[in-house]
């Protein structure tokens, strides 16, 4: 198991700036509006028999200003480098070149977006017995878009935050899918609590809205078909409804937060990671309640907010666990936002942060009884991450007191 | 001051175990051998067809077996060889129970055309085959291995099993210098306290047509292919650009004081790291050269010395006509004078550009160096480039003393990473 604890002679690390782009809004209060009344943006028809939650309209152009910047990127690329600058407004560091020379990034990313049209054409052309050698060759050097290169590599993510925004003090990526999310939040946290760091932006984007995905993850059965339900009512033969969305966080050392006079959300006080073999069934949910034991103290009737995918058999065992702590409120972000993947984790802690600094949870959003209403403001918030086939993540945000 | 902390009160980071795999051959004893001969690993590509291509060679590992071929694959495979031997080497934890965490640097991962093609066969010829009908040949479990295989998560997956390194495996890539940041990840751990030992790995399969296409497209790869053997010439003023490369390079780090108490031999000792990302271009560095100079004043201030203690740079040196230039820019600014004595040479003149793996191998070669006190060449220069005056250590290996060595890794994105490797702890 991997932790990273903030212990008592470790610096303290805040949560001061958030950036969310969803299928709900590019607006925080817009996310939160549509959350409290349950709003979901769910498409079932554009990629039928596939479900997808698609990005709201976003003007990309109040992030990434130069349309040269927003050409050389894929839309993943953009969402990210989008949500990446509302972090950096929301901290109030945008343009801020002395923070940002020094502001260390780690981005958890997938990558990889495909020219669809020059696959299908080449494919097209072989089944048609077009396969002299080299004809392939042929095809993507007069095909491929010279660039396209830059616009799937996973670092390109970071490499544009940095061109577009400024942040150049350290960059690093994290791949893995929906564990490199949690990662990137382990690793930031472990590094500013060692003092390693003293400001970070940490995030991750994902464009759900891609027949190239939805082909990998169909591979293995994943994908929600024919009709939406939220994450825990889909059954046995469940799965996950692609989502589109970017999340990123500006995570600093209280110190260095209140020397610039920063407003923090929320403090981010663990986060803890390990990876079961997932063998036997049961596996899952021994992973997380270990991970939960080494949290810290969670006081009684407190909340969860879980990236619980609806994939299976993932979903039933975080089912199993949940129903061990049924004082908990718990949130599943998948059935209004989908699966991000990537961004399942830095957007829970971002919910999560954005919660505790409203003083209040969010409505439930379900019928199956695993969610329940929560009366009090949340003075801590776990967040789960466990991955559809590998990976489980656990976080607490707590109130700044 | 303790003996195992260094001067800034951090715990030493030693290497006890070291492998690597490039297109010169397996293992530490081969690929040292053939460096200091200043034998190329670059050949013809006999992989697949190169009808079309302006580039026809590369550093592929034709040696390792992978049936059928896929990118990810091969690079799982030489993963597993390179930890092997680096592993065996330390002598640590017991068969299967890697007593830390696992830093994988690896190139990002996709479906590849094979798989594609695959899946072209299955719709068959009297269908226009498209996304919707892949994706309809896609379900019911027939492919289920692909999903697994073409995770990013996946060859991590594979070694944390085999391996049993300890929690959540970290896939990175920083581009071209991945492995510097598998690396650097690995020491922040352990001066972090939160672990004794790390297993740092790189690798890189990449030789595959749509890879070498997406490099050729953007002008980065030399089209001197014949010989394949004098295409890299780094630092020369022929030089055309870059050739890919396969390898993979494996080092178990630990606390000094945990590979003391275990009587573990000591390869050297990890005594900085220096990052800086640029901001400047996609593909380009800031003409400036300050993300270089910084990254490199990084590293020297992480180590806690001075520049006028290296005494050989492993250099990034890809051959590509803007990388050495800026090297060169960045180590005389921050070099002054001596930047035209400290021997610099590039091992990717014979082994390529072994890409996400290139950090690690070059920090393998550079602890190899430290070890034998004797610098590789950089072959392939035999025409000078005046606008760069750095002792290259010309087409032959050389004798020397060797106590600190610098490597640098620059990489697409931005990304700059130095490490700082020394004999005896400083």
């Amino acid at each position: 198991m991997s932790e990273s604890k903030t212990s008592n002679d470790a610096a303290e690390a805040w949560i001061t700036g958030i950036g969310l782009a969803t299928s709900l809004s590019d607006n925080l209060d817009a996310n939160w509006e549509g959350l409290e009344q349950r709003r979901i943006n769910v498409d079932e028809k554009s990629f039928a028999p596939y479900i997808v939650h698609p990005l709201a309209p976003v003007s990309f152009d109040a992030q990434i200003p130069k349309k040269g910047d927003q050409r050389q990127m894929e839309a993943w690329q953009r969402i990210g480098t989008y949500a990446a600058g509302l972090a950096l407004d929301s901290a109030g560091i945008k343009g801020n070149k002395d923070i940002l020379a020094r502001m260390d990034m780690i981005v958890a990313a997938g990558g990889g977006e495909r020219d669809l049209a020059v696959d299908s054409a080449i494919l097209n052309a072989e089944a048609q017995g077009n396969s002299a050698p080299g004809f392939l060759n042929e095809r993507l050097m007069s095909d491929l878009r010279p660039t396209l290169f830059l616009a799937q590599l996973s670092n390109l993510l970071a490499g544009n935050i940095a061109i577009v925004h400024g942040v150049t003090g350290s960059s690093r990526t994290f791949m893995g899918e929906e564990a490199a999310g949690v990662d990137a939040a382990r690793i930031a946290l472990a590094r500013i609590a060692a003092g390693q760091s003293d400001i970070a932006l940490i995030g991750a984007a994902h464009n759900g809205e891609r027949k190239d995905l939805l082909v990998l993850y169909e591979f293995g059965d994943f994908n929600l078909k024919g009709k939406f339900a939220p994450v825990w009512a889909r059954g046995e033969h469940g799965g996950f409804a692609l989502g589109s969305g970017g999340a990123f966080l500006v995570i600093e050392s209280r110190k260095h937060a209140e020397a610039r006079g920063a407003k923090p959300y929320a403090r981010l006080t663990n986060v803890v990671a390990d990876q079961a073999r997932r063998k036997q069934a049961g596996d899952v949910t021994a992973s997380l309640e270990t991970l939960w034991s080494k949290l810290g103290k969670l006081d009684a009737n407190g909340a969860i907010i879980t990236g619980a995918t609806g994939a299976e058999p993932a979903t039933s065992e975080e089912r199993a666990f949940l129903a061990k702590h049924p004082d908990f409120a718990v949130r599943a972000t998948g059935t209004t936002f989908g699966h991000t993947m990537e961004t399942q984790f830095p957007l829970g802690l971002a919910l999560a942060a954005l919660s505790i600094s409203r003083g209040k949870l969010f409505a439930p959003n379900d019928s199956s009884g695993v969610e329940i209403e929560m009366a009090k403001p949340p003075s801590q918030i776990v967040v789960i991450g466990a991955g559809h086939w590998r990976g489980e993540g656990m976080a607490l945000v707590e109130a700044i007191r | 001051m303790s003996a195992t902390r260094d001067k800034f009160g951090r715990p030493i980071v030693v290497v006890t175990g070291m492998g690597v795999v490039t297109s010169l051959g397996a293992g530490k004893a081969d690929n040292w051998a053939k460096l200091c001969a200043g034998e190329s690993g670059i050949r013809t590509i006999k992989r697949f067809p190169t009808d079309g291509l302006k580039t026809t060679m590369a550093g592929a590992i034709d040696f390792v077996p992978v049936e059928p071929f896929s990118s990810t694959d091969l690079s799982e495979r030489l993963a597993d060889l390179a930890t092997e031997e680096a592993i065996a080497q330390s002598a640590i934890g017991s068969k299967g129970d890697f007593p830390g965490p696992l830093f994988l640097a690896v190139a990002p991962v996709e479906v590849e055309w094979p798989q594609r093609q695959e899946l072209g066969r299955a719709i068959g010829n009297q269908t226009e085959i498209n996304y919707d009908e892949m994706l309809r040949v896609s379900g019911g479990g027939k492919f289920a291995p692909y999903h697994r295989r073409f995770l990013f998560g996946s060859v991590a997956d594979h070694l944390a099993e085999t391996f049993g390194t300890k929690g959540s495996p970290i896939s990175l890539s920083t581009a071209c210098a991945s492995g510097a940041t598998a690396i650097q990840l690995g020491v922040e751990a352990i001066r972090r306290g939160e672990a004794d030992a790390a297993l740092c790995v790189a690798t890189d399969g990449s030789v595959n047509p749509e890879a070498l296409i997406r490099f050729s497209l953007l002008s980065a790869l030399s089209t001197q292919n014949d010989p394949p053997h004098s295409a890299v010439k780094p630092f020369a003023k022929n030089r055309d650009g870059f050739v890919m490369a396969e390898g993979a390079g494996a080092l178990v780090l630990e606390s000094l004081e945990s590979a003391t108490a275990r009587g573990a031999r000591i390869l050297g000792v990890l005594a900085g790291c220096g990052e800086l990302a640029d901001s400047f271009h996609r593909t380009r560095s800031s003409p400036d050269g300050k993300p270089i100079i910084g990254c490199v004043r990084n590293a020297l201030s992480d180590a806690g010395i001075v520049a006028d203690q290296i005494d050989y740079i492993n250099a990034h040196g890809t051959g590509t006509p803007e990388n050495d230039k800026m090297e060169y820019l960045g180590i005389s600014t921050v070099f002054g004078e001596r930047a035209r004595e400290v021997p610099v040479s590039s091992n990717k003149s014979m082994v390529g550009h072994t890409l996400s793996a290139a950090g690690a191998v070059e920090a393998v070669f550079s602890l190899l160096t430290l070890e034998h006190q004797r610098i590789p060449p950089t072959i392939n220069y035999d025409v000078p480039d005046p606008a760069i005056p750095f002792d290259v250590v010309p087409n032959t290996a050389r004798d020397a003393r060797v106590t600190t060595v610098m490597s640098n890794s620059f990489g697409f994105g931005g990304q700059n990473a130095s490490l700082i490797l020394t004999g005896e702890p400083i």
